[in-house]
């Protein structure tokens, strides 16, 4: 018997005002695969993420994690799933390293938080209040939370927004490395990625189902 | 230093540390219950048996009041940067981690009131008998104002201007409270037995505690499904 994706999205649908948000989706996230939404602005990309990190709840279709429905084994997949947002969760009021460490599960050592800062180039900033940071600095203290999670599953909406080619270069390696590891990886972005093991999954927003002009 | 595990204790830290880190914003509450208590014997009467008559509502009214200021950004800030969508996916019981939140928010707004408020009763000729009855009461019914008031706040988290509908929302289910609240001080001034309306709040916070984390967690997973 083979065994189930590690993800399975089945005619996952979304209604806001009584319409679908985006066409249903259904696909499925092996271990090993970064998986790219890509859409047109609007498209509900945010949307299937967010259902498929379960903070939303479907309208129709199912989410499974390794083949069993995610209301089932809803503890056991949070635990195993990373998800940074538009809105990353930095608290403008925290410094650098108090947020990693909110953020990072509790076994993560303050030397790993000092590690993961330094990766993500933030030697220097860890101690200063992230209102003090600039965009790309917060985008950056988000995605040193990439280190010190132990979770299987990213999703990352518009990573690298704000971020500098070095650090979009910084990101895309680490993204191999943890699909490499056996990890997965689901992320938006308009860019164009030379990964290895990239598949794209195009959203289809509502509109496009409608009659062709 | 915070630490990484969430949840109740988890919470509960965090929010202190914010607390502290924006102290001016967390104490308007309490100078607003100071100021306008200031205010009182000059709009109605020096006169101290007047005052002493009319304390025990005052300053329960004004409580309240304070206490609503503070309810709107409970979880506003948490709601515009994200955090509460962290929250929401983070696997730990929703309900606890939003007690931890309450509780952070009860020891900045709640416990201080409580502290003031044998010094506003003196200024406002509360008799001296009043006085412990007022603080064991605002204790208890601040905790009280707090839960039922972060129910509102988690309805109306994502409306942009919810303040209003915050009153309109919360300002019945407060009233239980103030009654019971006031009648214990105003019990105690007439010098009868003023532990009875305290034990009604002390069940109503004891249910507040049951349930609203619950209706909160339902609220805040209601809100974030749009």
């Amino acid at each position: 018997m083979s065994t189930p994706p590690l993800i399975t999205v089945e005619q996952l649908a979304f209604e806001r005002d009584d319409c679908n948000v985006f066409k249903p989706a259904s696909f499925n996230v092996e271990a090993g695969d970064i998986v790219q939404l890509e859409g047109a602005n609007g498209a509900g990309k945010t949307t299937l993420m967010r259902l498929m990190t379960s903070a939303l709840q479907p309208t129709s279709g199912a989410l499974l994690y390794k083949g069993r429905p995610i209301n089932d084994c809803r503890y056991e997949y949070l635990d195993s799933i990373l998800y940074i947002g538009h809105q990353s969760g930095v608290k403008m009021t925290l410094s650098a390293e108090e947020n990693l460490r909110w953020m990072s599960p509790a076994s993560v050592s303050s030397a790993e938080i000092t590690q993961a800062l330094d990766a993500v180039g933030l030697r220097g900033f860890a101690d200063m209040p992230c209102y003090s940071l600039s965009a790309g600095q917060h985008r950056r203290v988000a995605l040193a939370r990439l280190h010190t999670s132990k979770a299987a599953v990213w999703y990352l909406d518009e990573p690298f927004t704000s971020i500098d080619k070095q650090g979009a270069l910084a990101l895309q390696q680490q993204l191999e490395i943890h699909v490499q590891q056996g990890g997965a990886v689901v992320l938006t972005t308009h860019q164009n990625l030379p990964l290895d093991g990239l598949r794209k999954y195009i959203v289809e927003s509502h509109t496009d189902l409608g009659v062709q002009p | 230093m915070i630490a990484g595990s969430q949840g109740f204790a988890g919470y509960l830290r965090r929010d202190l540390l914010l607390a502290y880190r924006r102290r001016g914003e967390v104490a308007s509450p309490l100078i607003f219950f100071v100021l306008v208590s200031t205010l009182i014997p000059l709009g109605i009467s020096p006169d101290s048996a007047r005052l002493a008559e009319l304390a025990p509502g005052i300053i329960w009214v004004m409580a309240l009041l304070a206490t609503l200021l503070s309810t709107e950004t409970l979880f506003a800030s948490d709601y515009q940067d994200g955090s509460l969508e962290q929250l929401l996916i983070s696997p730990q019981l929703l309900a606890l981690s939003v007690l931890g939140k309450i509780v952070a928010h009860w020891l900045v707004t709640g416990l201080p009131l409580t502290m003031v408020s044998p010094l506003i009763g003196v200024m406002l000729s509360l008799p001296a008998e009043g006085l412990l009855p007022l603080m064991a009461s605002l204790a208890l019914g601040t905790a009280c104002l707090s839960l039922i008031g972060a129910v509102g706040a988690a309805l109306t988290v994502s409306l942009r201007k919810g303040g209003l509908l915050l009153s309109v929302l919360v300002i019945p289910l407060y009233m239980p409270v103030i009654i019971f609240g006031s009648a214990a001080v105003q019990a105690a001034v007439d010098g009868l037995n003023w532990l009875g309306p305290l034990a009604v709040l002390g069940a109503m916070l004891s249910a507040a505690v049951a349930l609203c984390p619950l209706a909160i967690a339902g609220a805040l997973r209601l809100v974030s499904n749009n």
